[in-house]
């Protein structure tokens, strides 16, 4: 494996912001989860819980609330009273269309998915009718005293419960007109709290109404003549979130204290055929209140202000142990927020509204394996870069000689030079940019920083050729006739011949730079692709899945290399494909061409090709034998991967030079350090 | 007279009565606990026992009621044999042999014929449920032999053991998994729980169960406090469960309500806790119950719940959450420092009870009387606390005193002492707390011993301890200008050579003080402290110290570490005679001259018992226990035996009773078990050791004024006041006949009240005790006595015929009295 000198960097701030909305799409099998920065990423089940899509947020645009509707298209609604409407395959805004409601506080598709409901701030639901390209408006129903809170549909379209402040209403869609008024006790553990209010309905198909509220309890109404039938005591604190499953026999509620609660219909006795709601299990996988829950058919997805998307599979659902079954945490993207100028020693921070640019901190000790060098030189902070307007940055990348720095948000892209004069550094904007690069996916400069890479939205790959202080546009690769699909990641050789470029879906293409044209299409595989790299002489593409799967094509030969075959016909181990977070970067150490460096958040791996593969059987995870041992056994127990899970959370690993590593972590702790206090619990024998 | 067969160690009651589930009559009118050997059935109402179910030959280790018959009751034993009892009756129905160890007992309506017990046929820790098939015959002894196995490897406890639904399933938990069976469908689902090593998991295990009795639903309690409430578990994939957590220590016994809308859980935290419609949130409590919960039942007609605890005590609580009742007996889960001692008042047993307690045990009735809490400091249950130990307690002056020690030592160098003084306070009938003195010694205190003799008039105690002196205390006069008070000081401190203290003796008359330092023994003049003269054996350190009793009271008995017992002559100041034997145990009869000595060998212990004048023991009694014996105490008989033979003249005057090291109460006795403990026997000796209360003073106390001056010589001994109340034969018989059976209160009243006046003359005392003697001996035929008896008290009282009149009257009476008791009456509670 070789030893290194790593440079463990832990300044980088990064902060992810909380989670607002959670959608689960039946059909797709895929998650929208919405974030209080109003940036929305849509994660596919299929695919390991990939996050495969991102629109950026916006600071104006706080989302309230998330739905997916008509099958594949997805609404969500904020407290600017705007409904959006996004495109999910050129990755943006479709449109945004004010409901003249003031705030909306809650969405809801109709069960056939033609019709949108959106509860405002002034009291009035409103119906909106889907039609293929926009939303229309049809009619308000009769308006309350304070803003909805809460919308859910009955099952068969006729009638609605909404939550507002205080009661629930159950609207008949027919007339508009509200049937029943539902109040709801404000007492709350004997004292009378201010108000109680109402954050959650579920609407079932027998015509009860599930209401969670600010007082802790979960209760349950019968909508025909609305009178409380069951009322379960659940937390201290507010409930803040429900959903139910499809064949509604279970539900999942989320409190403020960080707890989920499952309920579950189960029979009276095993003769009869009565039965009733239970509460059955209490997860407690968030430390700060959950705002918003999901139920997909075989997992409870939760996620809330401590900025992690907890699913908890079902274990009776599940029919084989394989990765579904286990709980996951997902906290960071899953995208590269760092780059690094190696030569420079640079790294480039990317926040939602401002980048960072650090020098790296140097020794001029030397020590044994596994010591930590006194530093010599701190790592310099030498630039905080705001991004004007209140957009947040989709994507940013600093070039190999430092010199560059390109980012982009929703509707621009700054590209700026930097000049180094000793210790000061002067930053100066490129202006007039092209007209046609406005906003961008994905960003890369070519090694020796004299060409740069853009994948814009709408699916084209702009290549650019940068001078001293100004820049040429020297081509455009258009999208396959058809297709608009975007590319999101891009990958350059380093001898700057090729360009690899992947999509959400299709599969990866490869263009020829010195001949400006495509030079061949990788086949096409189910899972999309999480990281792309081309390998120095040989250029080879190595390309990383979702699946954990890791695919070498050699671009020269327009076909998977002998090892890549060998690979997948031998199968990966079982522990590498039960790894939970996918591969975000890849690098290969200049010297070893028979080297390739992949991490994702939990582990570090060295592949070596020249190594023979590990079957089942053997130990993956093996740690170094002890040097005293024969190199026989040394010999015998190695294999080609060679994993060190030292650094963790991982978010970026690269290598500066042959003998010096570069790892950004980002502990968790840090994270919830930042977070606003939870709610104070007594701890027993505390 | 009595007939004398061997002698035999026999268990006299302070039996575990928490040892399994009490379990309520249909009614609530009843509580039956098992309790040794027998099944005690106690009233819900007054905590008193009603009958004493007894003809299992071993310990009785299940009990449930007749699921057809509620007024029946089915028990099974370690004996092998399950037994149906009527209980109003407390008769015997039946009696099924099985032929094996039977370790707890399950009914259920539904199987008629068939019963459920917990067995282990082959292997020592393997036990099986089986189904015992009950014969249907009309005779007595019936075997039951025809079973079936249910459920295989499972817990022996009956708490591990749960039938649910109408009986369609029942479920069993072990370590760490709950498995469930299906009579239906004849299948067993099992589910598991994680039970890795790591810190999480590693306290999952089951520790009891109970079955919601008309939802499919089971709760476990488990080892770390939680409580699992199992549903869908018909389904070994789509089972769920809950957990509701509030114990922090494992939960002990876990009850349903009938109705099933709450659940109560108890554990090592001594709280009851009622989980209503079994949500998290929802609960109630009843806190401070004493001691650990060991069990919960509920009454079959919802009314009552009942708890046992730890301590040997049963709560009866209402469905409110109120206890309203508290069956107490012997408390045995603490170490006993105190020894055993008899409270010269009441004659009860008193020794360490719960902790920081002493209690007062009535050896007769097996019951508690009451408890004294000593180190007045709540007590904070939590492994690994060091507490507040109650060391050494005495009595003095008959009882007027009562001096205890308690002490705690957290570090070798730290050590707290306090020795408290209380005196009986004839108003509260109770100890109150008199004097406090804070370290009274130096040191461990090692014995504590009041000066006993008659005359002395100042009450004298001596403290001798670990610090190298004995400390004599006096009590003296405490009054200041708000109240009069008396108070103990420290009058002399004594020492010798800086040796350690190790025991101390006064002799009878009170004159010497025998105190015993390592080696030596000093005698010290008690009129003047000075020390009058030394004995050293170099035999090792002693061990026992005590005086010898009436004719030998020149002699002093010191049993060494080394295994010698020495006898001194104190008018020669020379070695009488000395014997080899390991003395665990050393207690002098106080009525006699008679010495109790207990060896302990590696087979067992042995007991001798000799007078000090004499080397040669008067009996020996071998292996009376397989343990330790810790400690021992002659009780003073109310009634004197008469045992002619020699050997056991010396339990004559006093029954001497012993402690094991597993806590268990042993005596001595001649009789078999069945005539131990007759009912009616049972009640007379209760008769006779009434405590002294405002009703005894009616009875007791005002008629004693009357008598002439020979009586009030023996005015001293209560014993002889006793038979004052037995000799009015319509007293004695309303108090003996079951109030049930009574006639109505107007027609018994102006017998009761004639009976209460005065007559003139009395006749000598000393013949009565004798008269109710022969009466108890002989109740069944005692025509003759009786005319005898009558007979007797005409001679006597020959002046007032008006007197004579209501006394023959109250014969006729008395007879009529006689013929209801004979009459069943059984069918009036049937009513």
């Amino acid at each position: 494996m070789g030893e290194f000198k790593v440079h463990r960097v832990r300044f980088f701030n990064y902060v992810p912001s909380g989670i607002r909305c959670v959608a689960y799409n039946n059909q797709s099998n895929r998650l929208a989860v919405s974030r209080t920065d109003g940036a929305v990423e849509i994660y596919n089940l299929s695919a390991n819980y990939f996050q495969e899509k991102f629109f950026p947020g916006h600071e104006s645009r706080a989302t309230e609330a998330l739905c997916w509707a008509k099958g594949q298209r997805l609404f969500s609604a904020g407290l600017n009273g705007e409904i959006i409407e996004y495109d999910l395959q050129a990755l943006n805004v479709k449109y945004a269309m004010d409901a003249f409601g003031g705030p909306i506080w809650s969405m809801a598709a109709s069960p056939s998915g033609s019709q949108l409901l959106v509860g405002c701030e002034d009291g009035s639901v409103k119906l909106f009718q889907i039609t293929p390209d926009k939303i229309q408006f049809e009619r308000n129903f009769d308006r309350q005293k304070s803003r909805i809170l809460s919308l859910s549909w009955r099952p068969s379209g006729t009638h609605i419960a909404a939550g507002s402040i205080d009661y629930i209403c159950v609207f008949d869609v027919q007339s508009g007109s509200a049937i029943h008024k539902m109040l709801v006790d404000r007492q709350y553990m004997g004292v009378s709290k201010r108000k109680c209010i109402i954050w959650g309905v579920a609407f079932l198909s027998d015509g009860t109404v599930i209401s969670v509220d600010s007082a802790g309890k979960v209760q349950f109404w019968d909508s025909a003549t609305g009178t409380l039938v069951k009322n379960h005591l659940i937390a201290n604190a507010d409930v803040q979130s429900i959903a139910i499953s499809d064949q509604e026999d279970s539900f999942v509620v989320g409190t403020a204290e960080g707890t989920v609660f499952h309920f579950q219909l189960v029979s009276v006795t095993s003769s009869s055929s009565e039965k009733q709601w239970v509460r059955t299990k209490p997860f407690q996988h968030h430390t700060h209140d959950v705002r918003a829950v999901a139920h997909s058919p075989t997992a409870l997805i939760s996620g809330g202000t401590d900025t992690h998307l907890v699913i908890r599979p079902l274990m009776e659902k599940v029919e084989v142990k394989n990765y579904d079954a286990a709980l996951r945490k997902i906290t960071f993207p899953h995208r590269c927020l760092v780059s690094c100028a190696k030569k420079k020693q640079l790294l480039l921070f990317q926040f939602a509204h401002h980048l960072e640019l650090w020098r790296l901190g140097s020794t001029v000790a030397t020590g044994k394996h596994g010591d930590t060098l006194p530093l010599s030189k701190n790592a310099d902070h030498l630039l905080h870069l705001k991004t004007k307007g209140p957009e947040n940055i989709i994507c940013s990348c600093i070039s190999p000689c430092g010199s560059w720095i390109a980012y982009s948000t929703a509707s621009r892209f700054f590209l700026y030079r930097l000049n180094y004069d000793h210790d000061n550094i002067s930053l100066q904007r490129v202006s007039k940019m092209p007209a046609f690069l406005r906003s961008a996916l994905h960003i890369l400069f070519s090694e020796d920083s004299s060409k740069l890479f853009v994948a814009s939205n709408q699916g084209s790959l702009h290549i650019i050729r940068l001078l001293e202080g100004s820049f040429k546009h020297l081509h455009t690769f258009q999208p396959q006739s058809g297709t608009v699909e975007s590319m999101c990641l891009l990958a350059v050789s380093p001898d700057g011949n090729w360009l690899a470029a992947s999509g959400t879906s299709a599969g990866v293409h490869v263009y020829s730079v010195k001949h400006l044209k495509l030079h061949c299409t990788v086949p096409a595989y189910n899972f999309p692709v999480t990281a792309l790299a081309i390998a120095p002489k040989t250029n080879n593409l190595v390309i990383a899945h979702s699946d954990q799967q890791v695919f070498e094509y050699s671009i020269p030969h327009k076909q998977y290399t002998e090892w890549s075959r060998t690979i997948q016909k031998q199968g990966f181990h079982h522990l590498w494909l039960q790894r939970d977070t996918p591969i975000t970067h890849i690098s290969f150490h200049p010297k070893r061409p028979m080297h390739i460096l992949l991490h994702d958040a939990y582990m570090f791996c060295i592949i070596d090709k020249s190594l023979p593969l590990p079957n089942d059987k053997t130990l993956l995870y093996n740690p170094l034998p002890p040097t005293n041992e024969s190199d026989v056994i040394r010999r015998r127990t190695a294999h080609a991967f060679k994993i060190s899970k030292i650094y963790k959370p991982l978010l970026f690993m690269d290598l500066l030079d042959e003998r010096t590593l570069v790892a950004v972590e980002r502990p968790l702790d840090d994270i919830i350090a930042q977070l606003p206090p939870p709610i104070k619990k007594k701890k027993f024998g505390t | 007279m009595v007939e004398e067969e061997s002698l035999r160690v026999v268990r006299c009651g302070g039996s575990e009565l928490n040892f399994r589930r009490a379990v309520f009559s249909a009614d609530s009118k009843y509580i039956f606990c098992v309790s040794g050997d027998f099944i005690k059935v106690y009233s819900t109402a007054t905590e008193e026992c009603v009958h004493i179910l007894q003809g299992h030959r071993n310990l009785v280790t299940g009990i449930q009621l007749n699921p057809n018959n509620h007024l029946q009751l089915y028990s099974c034993s370690f004996d092998g044999t399950i037994k149906l009892w009527d209980y109003i009756d407390g008769i015997l129905i039946k009696t099924f042999t099985v032929g094996c160890k039977l370790h707890a007992l399950f009914t259920l309506a539904y199987t008629e014929d068939s019963v459920f017990v917990i067995i282990n046929k082959e292997k020592r820790d393997v036990f099986q449920l089986v189904s015992v098939k009950l014969p249907k015959s009309s005779s007595q002894e019936l075997e039951a032999k025809e079973f079936s196995i249910v459920l295989d490897y499972i817990n022996q406890s009956p708490k591990c053991i749960a039938f649910g639904n109408e009986g369609e399933y029942v479920a069993a938990v072990r370590d760490f998994y709950l498995s469930v069976y299906f009579f239906k469908k004849k299948t067993t689902s099992r589910f598991t729980l994680s039970s890795s090593k790591s810190k999480k998991h590693a306290k999952n295990n089951f520790t009891c169960v109970a079955c919601h009795p008309k939802e499919d639903c089971i709760a476990t309690g488990h080892q770390d406090g939680k409580i699992r409430l199992w549903r869908n578990f018909d389904d070994e994939k789509k089972y769920t469960y809950t957990c509701l957590h509030w114990h922090h220590d494992l939960v002990m016994d876990l009850a349903f309500s009938v109705t099933g809308s709450s659940l109560l859980s108890g554990g090592r935290e001594s709280v009851l806790v009622e989980w209503r419609e079994a949500t998290e949130k929802n609960k109630e409590f009843l806190p401070r119950l004493g001691a650990t919960i060991e069990h919960i039942s509920v009454s079959p007609a919802g009314d009552l719940f009942c708890t046992s605890h730890s301590d040997n005590k049963i709560i009866i609580i209402h469905r409110n959450l109120e206890a309203s009742a508290v069956i107490q007996g012997l408390v045995k889960d603490s170490n006993i420092f105190t020894g055993l001692m008899i409270d010269p008042r009441t004659k009860a047993l008193v020794l360490n009870g719960k902790p920081g307690h002493l209690q007062f045990y009535s050896l007769q009735s097996d019951k508690q009387l009451y408890n004294l809490d000593i180190i007045q400091q709540e007590y904070i249950n939590d492994y690994g606390l060091i507490q507040i130990e109650l060391t050494k307690a005495s009595f003095g002056c008959y009882g007027n005193w009562l001096a205890t020690v308690e002490q705690r030592q957290e570090k070798e160098t730290e050590l707290e002492l306090q020795m408290k003084l209380w005196t009986y306070n004839k108003k509260t009938q109770g100890f109150v707390l008199n004097t406090k003195v804070n370290m009274p010694h130096e040191d461990h205190i090692t014995a504590l011993c009041f000066c006993n003799a008659e005359k002395s008039e100042n009450p004298t105690l001596v403290t001798a301890s670990k610090d190298g002196h004995f400390k004599v205390w006096i009590l003296t006069d405490d009054s200041d200008i708000y109240k009069k008070a008396v108070g103990w000081t420290c009058d002399f401190v004594g020492s010798y050579h800086k040796y350690q203290a190790t025991n101390c003796c006064f002799s009878e008359d009170g004159s010497l003080l025998a105190v015993s330092f390592e080696e030596v023994v000093t005698i010290w003049d008690s009129e003047t402290w000075e020390l009058k003269c030394t004995f050293c054996q170099r035999a090792g350190k002693i061990r026992h110290l005590c005086f010898g009793r009436l004719t030998c009271s020149k002699y002093l008995l010191g049993a060494t570490e080394n295994g010698i017992l020495c006898c001194w002559n104190l008018l020669s100041c020379a070695l009488e005679w000395s014997a080899k034997l390991t003395v665990r145990v050393m207690e002098p009869d106080p009525n006699s001259e008679n010495i109790a000595a207990i060896s302990q060998s590696s087979v067992g212990s042995d007991l001798f018992v000799f007078k000090p004048s004499e080397p040669r023991p008067l009996y020996i009694q071998k292996n009376i226990s397989r343990e330790e014996v810790q400690w021992g105490v002659f009780v003073p008989r109310d009634v004197p035996e008469s045992f002619t033979s020699e050997a056991y003249q010396w339990l004559n005057r006093s029954q001497f009773y012993f402690l094991t090291k597993s806590q268990s109460l042993l005596t001595f006795s001649t009789k078999s078990p069945e005539e131990k403990l007759t009912p009616t026997s049972k009640q007379l000796l209760a008769e006779e050791s009434l405590p002294t209360t405002p009703f005894y003073f009616i009875l007791g106390k005002h008629r004693q004024k009357q008598q002439d001056d020979k009586l009030n010589e023996a005015l001293e001994n209560e014993l002889v006041q006793l038979p004052l109340t037995e000799n009015i034969p319509a007293i004695s018989e309303l108090l003996h006949t079951p109030a049930h059976v009574l006639p109505s209160a107007s027609f018994l009243c102006s017998m009761f009240v004639n009976s209460l006046l005065l007559s003139k003359e009395t006749k000598s005392a000393e013949e009565a005790p004798d008269d109710v003697d022969m009466e108890e001996e002989k109740e069944s035929d005692d025509s003759d006595e009786e005319n005898n008896y009558t007979e007797k008290v005409q001679d006597t009282d020959n002046p007032d015929l008006g007197e004579d009149i209501i006394h023959q009257l109250s014969k006729s009476e008395e007879k009529k009295l006689r013929k209801f008791r004979k009459v069943d009456y059984s069918w009036i509670t049937a009513l």
